[in-house]
């Protein structure tokens, strides 16, 4: 019994809110690595691209619920979320058209384009502050727990609880429709296999007849739509404010580069490594212990190894112990 | 005379816009502008080295400045000699613990070949030795925490003169900086960029969260000054005296003694806030024009054009025998260094120290528009950014007011646009600093004084 309550206090504390975590890290860290891949830059402005769709899908969720519509048990924001990718990719094309696609064409060496992203993240970060403000919001509507905490006890006649928020459970489903769907896109199609290709040797693609400006399009359509929803599964799970979305960019990074940067299913695990580091890293284990080990043994102190404050380290010592030992990443992306 | 005549009309125009604000606005906003754009040169300095002279990117900016405003703590806070009883000794064995594992690494380093062997042993080092330090340190800074937290709760610093801090809060920089690029340097530009920005978050988290250090976020405030205090001024004879001599002609206006008086105060208030920021910048107009002068003879020297060459083709530099990792770490550490000065100019400044100020965004990305905007290679030009950025990052508030004012202005006053553009008028200066960046980038990737390389 106690050895059953010990797995569940670590199923409701770690591994949902890690798998949760790591999902929309995931999304994110692919954003990354597919721009770094075909369009060959470290883009700074990820985070706030993930809040300026974000934001989109929250004003149509606010103009959806003025109108009264809903899907019921299921947050609003489902619905809002493909109206606000059209406007993602309507901006991300923009923005390519008027700023990247210069030093693409000339050929500008990445840190110049990642220099030109850190304008981009200026610019973005002041739109969408002037549109919805600095200040947090929550958008979540509809049924919040899929079990609750006292349901689950009460049918298992268990000492632990076991919430899952419904969030977490949309998280991980969208997260894996939407990756499965990438890779079978990236591995299957044509037009996938043409941007492996020009991912992977540009000038032997461009030879064999690839077209580059449609593999950008697509990229960016791509793009638009994995920040759309990774920025708006986390604000659908915490919260939507700007300038937690910017430093959510570093664990993003991390996620990515640790996953071997340029391979999408690297960055894909590189999510779930970096979540679950850092939640195990600094989960107080004292209740764990406590269940599994005798009476006289229990623990006095936290068995905390860091405390919650340095959860953004954690990451980051993780990125830089693999940018050390193994620079290609865990998963082997290209060689730094 | 003639070809500098582009870095003399820059700077005569900046110097213009602040007396402008000086004269529109105050000269207490005015001055404190300057003070600030003399800090942002020194720190677009240390940036300007790293990405000008050798082509690092550097996006640790932020730790550095950190780490000089904890050097002005540690240097000008009186000691708290409670705390140090209190848990002072586990704080130095732990300290001797962190340098016995470095040797005992070192040690295995040199001693043992490369293998998977060594790797385990250094690992295990390293995992060992955070769990004793923890088990040492964690009784000592529950204690030193617990004495007086209102207050105190730390161990204070060494209660030397503020000034110190410039230099240690710049061996503080450089000390990390050369772990950091023992560690780095050999990555790929960009992915130095994402390191570096990463490495300087986690040395946030640390002064955030260490308060026996740093009191955390719980704010160190009433730093000593370099400075007299206004308080203190006021009442002094000569000052007064002095801002008698200044308004004399306006004085002498108001006939009524009492109300003569009265105005007298007034002016010798504001006279006081404005003497006391004019002794901050001219201590900050010392640093800035020393580094200026180092930084230009290093430029012109013999190591300068080595640098220039290692920047611009490192493979040939290295055929000729030039050591490029040597210089790429020296330079390293010498940038970070000034930006470390920088940070505890900062602090200095302000009287205060706020690690929850520390944000990348402020400290990092905005100093880099201002290398890109002013010249990266060149010093001045760097200068010149500092200035320029910064000005406009303040001045872009009332800027944005204006326009907003101006193209609302067929709006009723509490249209909701007009309302909501106002209230986010702050925020134009990121769309103004975006743009900004982005223009220069395009249409004159050198900056606004580029690099201008004559051998004498």
């Amino acid at each position: 019994m106690d050895f059953l309550n010990a797995i569940i206090l670590l199923l409701n504390y770690i591994f949902v809110p890690a798998l949760a975590y790591g999902s929309q890290l995931a999304l994110g860290a692919i954003f990354v690595t597919l721009i770094y891949g075909i369009l060959r830059f470290a883009n700074f402005a990820t985070g706030d691209m993930m809040s300026f769709g974000t934001m989109f899908t929250i004003l149509f969720t606010w103009y959806f619920q003025s109108v009264g519509i809903g899907l019921g048990l299921l947050p609003t924001a489902l619905l809002a979320i493909p109206f606000a990718i059209i406007f993602m990719i309507g901006y991300m094309l923009l923005i390519d058209k008027f700023v990247f696609k210069y030093y693409r064409v000339n050929k500008s060496p990445p840190v110049q384009l990642a220099m030109v992203s850190i304008g981009v993240m200026f610019v973005t970060q002041a739109v969408v502050r002037i549109i919805i403000g600095p200040s947090d919001r929550r958008f979540f509507d509809g049924e919040k727990f899929l079990i609750k905490a006292g349901e689950f006890k009460d049918i298992t006649g268990l000492n632990e609880g076991l919430a899952i928020k419904s969030t977490q459970v949309i998280t991980i489903l969208v997260t894996v429709v939407l990756v499965s769907t990438l890779f079978w896109f990236l591995n299957k199609t044509k037009t996938g296999k043409s941007m492996r290709a020009y991912s992977d040797n540009e000038d032997l693609a461009l030879l064999s007849g690839i077209d580059p400006k449609k593999i950008v399009m697509i990229t960016w359509i791509i793009a638009g739509i994995l920040a759309t929803i990774g920025g708006a599964l986390y604000g659908l799970d915490k919260s939507f404010k700007p300038f937690t979305y910017f430093n959510n960019m570093l664990p993003i990074f991390a996620a990515a580069i640790v996953g071997g940067i340029g391979n999408p299913f690297g960055a894909f695990l590189g999510g779930y490594v970096i979540a679950f580091s850092e939640i195990l890293l600094t989960y107080a284990y004292k209740k764990f212990f406590m269940y599994v080990l005798p009476e006289s043994m229990a623990p006095d102190g936290l068995i905390q190894l860091l405390s919650t404050d340095y959860k953004f380290a954690v990451s980051f010592s993780i990125l830089v112990i693999v940018l050390l030992y193994r620079p290609s990443g865990i998963f082997k992306g290209k060689v730094l | 005379m003639r070809k500098n005549l582009n870095v003399i009309a820059a700077y005569s125009i900046m110097m213009g816009l602040i007396i402008l604000v000086g004269i529109f606005q105050s000269w207490n906003i005015a001055l404190s502008i300057f003070n600030l754009c003399l800090i942002s040169a020194v720190m677009t300095m240390g940036a300007n080295i790293q990405w000008g002279y050798a082509g690092l990117i550097n996006f640790g900016i932020m730790g550095y400045t950190a780490l000089g405003g904890l050097a002005a703590v540690l240097i000008s806070v009186n000691p708290v000699q409670e705390a140090w009883s209190a848990g002072g000794l586990n704080i130095l064995f732990s300290l001797f613990l962190i340098i016995g594992m470095v040797l005992a690494i070192r040690y295995v380093l040199n001693k043992y070949e490369k293998s998977k062997t060594r790797t385990y042993i250094i690992a295990s080092i390293i995992i060992l030795g955070i769990i004793i330090i923890r088990f040492v340190s964690e009784p000592g800074i529950e204690a030193i925490e617990e004495v007086d937290p209102a207050k105190t709760g730390f161990l204070g610093g060494f209660g030397l003169p503020i000034i110190f801090s410039w230099i240690v809060g710049a061996l503080f920089a450089g000390g990390l900086a050369f772990v950091i690029g023992k560690v780095a340097l050999g990555l790929r530009a960009d992915y130095l960029a994402i390191a570096t920005l990463l490495i300087s978050e986690i040395v946030i988290a640390i002064i955030k969260h260490e308060d026996w250090l740093t009191r955390g976020v719980k704010n160190v405030i009433g730093l000593k000054r370099p400075a007299p205090y206004e308080v203190n001024l006021q009442q002094t004879e000569w000052f007064i005296n002095l801002v008698e001599k200044f308004n004399a002609s306006k004085l002498s206006l108001i006939s009524d003694l009492t109300e003569r008086q009265a105005t007298l105060n007034q002016f010798v208030i504001e006279g006081s806030s404005i003497f006391v920021k004019l002794c901050y910048s001219g201590l900050f107009l010392v640093v800035v024009v020393i580094l200026l002068i180092l930084t230009q003879k290093a430029l012109y020297s013999p190591w300068g054009r080595m640098m220039r060459a290692i920047r611009d083709n490192e493979e040939a530099a290295n055929a000729m025998g030039k050591n490029v990792v040597k210089q790429h770490l020296l330079i390293f550490v010498l940038g970070s260094a000034i930006v470390g000065i920088a940070g505890a100019m900062l602090v200095t400044q302000d009287g205060l120290f706020t690690p929850g100020s520390y944000r990348p965004m402020r400290y990092t990305f905005l100093i880099w528009v201002m290398v890109i905007v002013g010249g990266s290679g060149n010093n001045f030009g760097a200068i010149l950014g500092g200035f320029v950025v910064w000005f406009l990052w303040i001045e872009a508030a009332p800027i944005g007011l204006y326009l907003v004012n101006l193209t609302t202005a067929g709006l009723d006053d509490t249209h909701f646009l007009k309302v909501h553009l106002i209230e986010s008028v702050p925020y134009f200066r990121f769309l103004m600093m975006g743009m900004g960046l982005l223009l220069i980038m395009r249409y004159r990737p050198r900056g606004i004084l580029p690099e201008k390389i004559e051998i004498k």
